[in-house]
């Protein structure tokens, strides 16, 4: 009896993980991975805006579940795919999009469209956020928390340098001119204050792009099976990042942690700092000294890539559930959910119009720093971002560090990692 | 010096059990079943979450990984081929062997000298063994995130105390030539304690009356542990050897926290290397080829240890 009850009990569960959408009179429930990223009481407000959500559509229940870091969440989805039970939504990475691809995992949007109100809401979003969000002329993802790189600098220490506080660097010149400024060093040739740090730990291939766009070249084409890593103004701008801190001495030598470099901002060990945007609460609430916010310098041109996380819809759920999945991205990215979102989290607002609410143009206008992020994406240009995109961006980031240590020229280094993604891509060139 | 103090208990020594040299001579067949149907509830778990993984992993490694609509076919040994061309797993390899003799003599070496001084009648000696302790308990997350705050360039703890005697400044996690040796330290520091316990509860078990004989004797401290102490320690040292050397092999949290394998691959452990291939990359058959050379790895490294070792070992 208890082992029929068990058997009946296991069956029942497993029928339910199957059939859950037919479950609750039809109700359809979509389940949404996400990650955290950022400071800030992320997951309350994620539940609140799935809750909300349901109270407004009546036969649609929409399960949040928080599943860690980027990294975490898409080996969670996918393995979740693998399993044959993925979420019908999550919030991943936007340079993951080709991974998505090749594993078969996502179904584009153009699929689950209807009509042209549909189409005319693909096109409310920024272009610099759609760059990653579409290949082969089908859209993948819809932006939702999404960044770019912009610098901070302390009013303060600029002041003590006799620098214009309110003038950040606009050239590459001028940043190693006013970092040089920064930068104090005793007697013994000890540091006690940096003038730049740009972080190189993790993903220094992200920060290297701001260098690169500046530069006025691209790291990979639009389909995503070509790296130009070698290329002079590639290698070039490594040189430049190198020389911060081997020939100019303004920036500490070795690699610089990306976690760690905005409390060396606010211990004032360093006058200037590259980080995202998604920084801003941290930075606003922190610096004990009055800061700025600037794009970052140009070189030939302004640029930084953009980064941060895309709506995507799985492949292997039920029409009713990606309808229902569809409906629930189309609300929560309305533009005065988009503005909302971008005040609460320091990300940015991914439409234009949710720049003209009234609630985003009050936030700006006692806060003008959140509005230079949006003022730097006419500039901006997608993340490095490939099919194998992992490998690739770690065989550049070994590159890169390589270059940064010393242990290679940067020459070298992008000779290598772009022999390296030559190697990998090569299945994928068509 | 031997004695066990309080007169509490003394934990039970965990290894060795004579038992193991026992045989079924004549044992009764009905007896046999009996003792197998005993064993089958855990024999099945082992065979389910163990053995069956391990097989399926080592049979997996022949097989491409499947991408979308391209299935897995059977390629033989191109798995091996491309790790013997992949420059990461060698130097993931090298460090891995790195790690492995930066940690292991000199925690098991830390442990012992531990577990020696506060199994003496010392002022405060619970305190200290607590402390001892402490790094164990704490996990390996928490802990790296300390560690990284002492190795900050600049303003960490290691820099603040270095400068006070002017030592110019360094990047501890950020340079090539110093990065490992950061990594080995966190961990000495985490699994010294851990062993010492083992020791402590060795030491314990060790009969008053040798220290009293070998006091008669005239030994000195160092003869005495050199001649009594440590032979009689030799079954502890070897099951925490096994262990020492499983965990180098098998620790990989503070490398995600600190370095994440940087600076270009300079702290990239085997283990660390393989999540890689395996959840970044999602390249599933070569991350099985990896997992099965590091079971193999393992399982010569702890069948050598019992082959070699167990011949100079002296169970009571």
């Amino acid at each position: 009896m208890r082992r029929r009850a068990f058997i009946g009990g296991s069956a029942a569960l497993a029928g339910g993980l199957a059939a859950a959408p037919a479950a609750a009179q039809g109700a359809v429930e979509v389940s949404f991975f996400y990650p955290v990223a950022v400071g800030g009481p992320i997951t309350r407000i994620i539940d609140g805006l799935a809750a909300d959500f349901e109270k407004e559509n009546a036969g649609i229940k929409v399960k949040p579940i928080y599943a860690g870091t980027y990294q975490e969440t898409i080996v969670k989805a996918l393995t979740a795919h693998k399993s044959g039970t993925p979420p019908v939504t999550s919030v991943l990475l936007s340079s993951d999009m080709f991974t998505l691809i090749d594993e078969d995992a996502i179904v584009p949007f153009d699929e689950l469209m209807k009509g042209p109100d549909d189409a005319a809401w693909i096109k409310s979003f920024y272009p610099a956020f759609m760059f990653n969000s579409q290949t082969g002329g089908r859209t993948w993802g819809i932006p939702f928390q999404r960044s770019t790189i912009v610098l901070y600098w302390n009013k303060e220490l600029f002041k003590e340098a006799g620098l214009d506080p309110e003038k950040p660097p606009a050239t590459w010149d001028e940043q190693v001119a006013m970092a040089a400024k920064l930068t104090k060093r005793d007697a013994g040739g000890n540091v006690s204050q940096w003038g730049i740090q740009v972080p190189s730990s993790g993903f220094p291939y992200w920060l290297f792009q701001g260098f690169t766009t500046q530069n006025g070249v691209d790291l990979m084409n639009q389909a995503g099976d070509a790296t130009y890593f070698d290329a002079p103004e590639v290698v070039q701008a490594l040189q430049y990042w190198v020389d911060l801190s081997r020939k100019h001495k303004v920036q500490p030598p070795g690699i610089i942690e990306w976690g760690t470099t905005p409390k060396d901002f606010f211990e004032r060990k360093t006058a200037m700092m590259w980080t995202t945007t998604g920084n801003l609460t941290n930075v606003r609430s922190n610096a004990k000294f009055p800061f700025g916010v600037a794009m970052l310098p140009a070189g030939k041109r302004r640029g930084s890539p953009t980064g941060g996380g895309n709506f995507y819809v799985f492949k292997k759920s039920a029409p009713e559930q990606r309808e229902a999945a569809l409906k629930f991205i189309k609300w929560i990215t309305t533009p005065e959910r988009a503005a909302q979102w971008g005040i609460d989290t320091g990300y940015v607002a991914v439409r234009p119009d949710a720049w003209e609410t009234p609630a985003m143009k009050k936030y700006v206008e006692g806060f003008p720093a959140a509005a230079v992020a949006r003022d730097q994406l006419p500039h901006a240009v997608a993340e490095l971002s490939t099919h194998e995109n992992q490998r690739v961006t770690k065989a550049l980031n070994d590159g890169l560090q390589a270059a940064l240590t010393g242990t290679k020229s940067p020459e070298q280094a992008m000779k290598d990692a772009q022999a390296e993604a030559v190697r990998i891509l090569r299945p994928y060139k068509k | 010096m031997a004695d066990d103090g309080s007169g509490r208990v003394a934990p039970a020594t965990l290894i060795h059990d004579s038992s193991k040299e026992r045989r079924w001579s004549g044992a009764a067949p009905a007896a046999a079943i009996h003792g197998w149907l005993l064993l089958l509830p855990a024999l099945a778990l082992l065979a389910l979450f163990t053995h069956f993984p391990a097989v399926a992993t080592l049979i997996d490694s022949f097989y491409s990984t499947p991408r979308g609509a391209r299935g897995s076919v059977f390629i033989g040994l191109d798995n091996y081929q491309t790790m013997v061309e992949d420059p990461v797993f060698w130097t993931s390899l090298v460090n891995s062997i790195w790690f492995a003799l930066g940690t292991i003599p000199i925690s098991i070496a830390l442990a012992i000298l531990m577990a020696a001084w506060v199994n003496d009648r010392i002022a405060g000696r619970t305190l200290v063994r607590m402390a001892y302790f402490t790094p164990t308990i704490l996990p390996m997350i928490a802990v790296a995130n300390i560690w990284l705050f002492f190795y900050t360039p600049q303003y960490g703890l290691l820099e603040q105390v270095l400068g006070a005697f002017g030592a110019p400044s360094h990047n501890w996690l950020g340079s090539r030539s110093t990065a490992l040796l950061c990594v080995i330290v966190v961990a000495i520091w985490k699994e010294a304690g851990f062993f010492m316990i083992f020791y402590l509860a060795a030491l314990q078990q060790i009969p008053p009356h040798l220290a009293e004989a070998a006091a008669l004797e005239g030994a000195s401290r160092w003869t005495f542990f050199r001649r009594v102490q440590f032979p009689l320690l030799m079954p502890t040292t070897l099951f925490v050897l096994v262990n020492a050397v499983i965990g180098a092999f098998r620790t990989v949290d503070h490398v995600i926290v600190m370095t994440r394998g940087g600076p270009d691959n300079a702290t990239s452990l085997l283990l660390y290397h393989l999540y890689q291939v395996g959840f970044s990359f999602w390249d599933t058959g070569y991350a099985a080829a990896i997992t099965a050379v590091l079971l193999a790895i393992l399982a010569a490294l702890a069948f050598g240890q019992y082959f070699f070792l167990e011949r100079r070992v002296h169970y009571r």
